[in-house]
Order: structure tokens, then sequence, then C-alpha cells
């Protein structure tokens, strides 16, 4: 099926159709980085800026790259060295960057809604890139295209999600793509950071580890964001790795072909220990090349509904 | 819209034929050939034209699949491509390329897989095979080994049914 949406601003409006046109396009796109000359024309002369008003470096490293090999230019823009730092607005800010003629915002806020916001104002293109504890689509794309590339399908798979989903817009746009394509999910973490109410989004909700990994063909780690969680959602880190780490002798109960996912960065020794995120299970470095082929595709296609898409026959 | 089949099962099998003899013309020991089917229709065509050759030649001719879509011209003014796989084993520098597609029509995909290609290597030598020639080229560019030319007009639509897809193989064309 063909794409229609002019922006990517989360999973949950996404139809299943939609989100395997997704995965399919980034098949290809995938194939171009084992090339030598790892490039293509079919942006070329758009411009693209990557609007990170909160912090990254993987994802932020991850657009960027994307846009490159897609041949459109690329302005990064961080906030601290800005004139959003001078009280300037968002909204202020971004129509001064279309100005410059931008066909494409890649923004990172701490705002739930911010992407959502631009596109009330501005004729380009907005990709979410993360909102807040909102959504971190990408992420959950590239998380399926991985478990859809390793299992060969995701009906039907038992993923469980461990770790800081109350704050996670990664576990919320990895719920939704999950469960949209056919997968039972299942949450798992201590009771103040994944409580009950997230059964309402179609999940299972434990908070005993020994029940979240056993029959799970995915296990989906979550950071802990210690920095802000310490004092107030579990006693301690150590206690936290006790109940919830993914140790040695936990993986030695999970499935053989279990797969141990996590978008990063990873925290060793406290979510999971150092020899699992090495182990062969582990497919934390491949998320983060699938993660290019899918923005490539997801600038690939928002880039091609510039047009009416009656007059594309 | 009215259509009518131009080509039968026979036909398309005495066109592959057609071009199958004709690249062994102009290669008469296979040196160096390698066939490159344009996704979609030009693969399956890349395959079948691969098939008689090697009888011709009594040897196998390399075969790879190239998808255009990133190339095009016209991104800017059509919904996104899908985008299918791109497999070009070996290297194609120094030989002698026959990129494949089931119909040639206004070049611009012939001249997409031209730059694609580029990225691969530097063929001695790039020619084109194709089923159908439907006429109105926008691009100095010209098909070299042709199965069956027919006259189009330019709103017209030419489609290529093959068995490889489930269908009974013909070729239709669909006038307005």
């Amino acid at each position: 099926m063909s794409w229609t949406r002019k922006h990517l601003l989360d999973i949950e409006s996404l139809s299943p159709e939609e989100i395997i046109t997704v995965l399919d396009t980034a098949s290809g796109f995938k194939d171009v980085g084992k090339r030598d000359i790892k490039k293509v024309p079919a942006l070329r002369g758009k411009t693209v800026i990557n609007l990170f008003v909160e912090p990254s470096t993987r994802t932020r490293i991850s657009f960027e790259l994307a846009a490159q090999r897609l041949s459109a230019d690329v302005i990064n823009f961080s906030a601290e060295a800005s004139s959003l730092r001078k009280g300037e607005t968002l909204k202020d800010t971004t129509r001064n960057l279309q100005a410059l003629k931008a066909d494409m915002f890649i923004i990172r806020h701490s705002a739930a809604g911010a992407p959502h916001f631009l596109t009330r104002f501005l004729d380009a293109h907005v990709i979410n890139a993360g909102d807040g504890a909102h959504e971190h689509p990408t992420q959950a794309l590239l998380d399926t295209f991985t478990i859809r590339e390793k299992k060969g399908r995701l009906k039907g798979l038992n993923v469980t999600i461990l770790g800081d989903v109350l704050f996670s817009r990664v576990a919320r746009s990895n719920i939704w793509a999950l469960t949209k394509m056919g997968a039972k999910v299942t949450l798992c973490g201590p009771v103040t950071l994944v409580p009950k109410i997230f059964e309402k989004l179609g999940c299972r909700v434990t908070h005993r580890i020994e029940e979240a990994i056993e029959d799970a063909d995915v296990i989906n780690l979550l950071r802990i964001q210690h920095e802000r969680q310490r004092k107030t959602f579990f006693p301690s880190l150590n206690e936290y790795t006790a109940l919830f780490g993914l140790s040695k002798e936990r993986l030695a109960r999970c499935k053989s072909d279990v797969l141990i996912m996590h978008p990063g960065p990873i925290n060793r020794g406290v979510e999971i220990d150092s020899e699992v995120a090495d182990c062969d299970h582990s497919v934390i470095l491949e998320q983060v090349t699938n993660g290019l082929a899918i923005r490539m595709a997801v600038l690939f296609l928002v880039n091609g509904t510039r047009v009416p898409i009656e007059a594309s026959a | 819209m009215n259509s009518k089949t131009i080509l039968d099962t026979a036909d398309i099998e005495a066109a592959i034929q057609k071009i199958a003899l004709q690249i062994a013309q102009i290669h008469p020991q296979g040196e160096n050939v390698y066939l490159v089917g344009i996704q979609r229709g030009g693969v399956l065509l890349a395959n079948r034209i691969e098939t008689l050759l090697k009888s011709i030649w009594g040897k196998p001719v390399p075969v790879g699949q190239l998808d255009i879509s990133m190339h095009r011209d016209d991104l800017d003014a059509r919904s996104a491509p899908p985008v299918y796989p791109t497999n070009i084993p070996g290297d194609i520098t120094g030989k002698n390329v026959v990129l494949v597609d089931d119909v040639i029509f206004r070049g611009r995909t012939s001249r997409a897989a031209l730059d694609a290609l580029n990225d691969f290597g530097r063929p001695k030598r790039i020619q084109i095979a194709v089923l159908i020639d439907r006429g109105h080229l926008e691009l100095p560019i010209l098909a070299n080994f042709v199965g069956k030319t027919i006259d189009t007009q330019i709103n017209d639509l030419v489609e290529v049914r093959w068995k490889e897809e489930g269908a009974e193989e013909e070729v239709v064309l669909k006038t307005a």
C-alpha cells in the first residue's frame, strides 16, 4: 500500500498496514547500508532540520546519518547553543528555520505533543524523535523490524518489556506497535514504575520477573533513569538489580531462542548483566543498525506525500 | 478501459527466445556477460533469459537484481514507491552488463537504473534488453535487445503478467 501521512507523530494512529509499509521499505534501505557506496539520491536538494531540544546522541546521529545517506542537507540544532536559550519560543524558532526553506523537522522535546504542535503552523514534514513520556515512534518501528527479521513474524510472539515503563516513551510506542501487529505484550518492573493501569492498553502486567521472562520470545529492557528515580520509586539500584536485573542465571531460565533487546544506553550491572548484554541472544547493536534503515525509510515515505496522492499515477 | 491481449504465453516465450538469440549474437562466447533485472518484472525476465543463454553458452550467467526506486527522477511528484531488494553479487566492473526490464516506455526507469548501477562499479559496457518496446522515449536511451515492438498511445497501459506471479502469462494493452 502507499503511504499518505505527511508526518510521523506517533504509532498510536498508525494502522498495521502502515507499520508493515515502513518495515518493508526499511528492508530495502538496510541493503543500501551494506554497499561500498552507502548513499542514494532520493532526498537530493532537501533540507532536514534535526531539532533536538532534549539531549540525545544515538537518535540524533541516526537521523543525521539517515538524512545524509539520502543525500539531504542536514542542520543540527541543539537547544543549549541556540535562540531558545535567549527566550525565543519553539514556534518562532521553527518558523524562522522554515523561512530558510527547511523541508523536514525531526524533533526531540521534553514536552509530550511538541511535534503535533509544530504541525499546526509549519508546512514542512514533522517527525517525532521522542516527545516527553509520550512516544518514540522510530524506536518502536526499529524494534518491531528487528523482531520480525529475527523471528520471521510478530503475530503471537510473547514480548516482555522490563523496566521503567511509567516514564518510557519507548515502552508506549512499543506497546502500540506490538499489539497492533498481534504480539502479546507483558510489562514487568517495580509496582511504582509498572502500574496496573497499563493493562488497559491490552498488556499483561506482572511484578514477578520469573513470570515475565519464562515464556518470552523477546525481552526488551528499558534503562532505569536513576538520575531521576533512585530516591522515589524504589529503595536502591542494588535492590532493583536483585529483583529485576537480567542476570545470567535468569537468562538460563528463558527460552533457548529468546531475543534480548535494549534501546540504549545500557547500564551494565544495573538492568542487564554485562555478559548478557554481549551474549548471542543480544541484538542490541543490530537494533542500532536497523534504526538507521528505519529512519531512512520514514524520511523517504513522508517525502512522497508532497503532492496530492491522486496526482501520482 | 478496453483491454486486449497482445502477446499470449507462446508469443512471450518466442519473444524471450528472440532476446536471448540477439544477446548471443552480440556476445558469441558470452564473455563477461552479466544480467541485471530491474525490479520487479525485469527480475523474472532476466531469470528466463539466463536459462536460455545458459543452454546456448553452456555455462551459467551471473544475474543480479536492481531496485531503482531511490534513483527515480519523480520522487517529488508521486507517492513513495515500494522498495524491493537490490542484489548484485560479485563485481560488475569490466563486465558486459545487460539491463533487463519488461517494458521500455519513457526511458526514465532505464536512466534511474544506469544511475543506481553506477554505485556498484564501472561496467565495460551497458546494454538494455526489454520484452516490450512501446515507444514514447523521453530520454536519449534505447533498447538494444527487444522482444516485441508495439504501437501505443501515451495514455495506454501495457501490463505484463508472469506465470511466476501466479497469473496466466500474457501481455495486455489497455486503452482509454
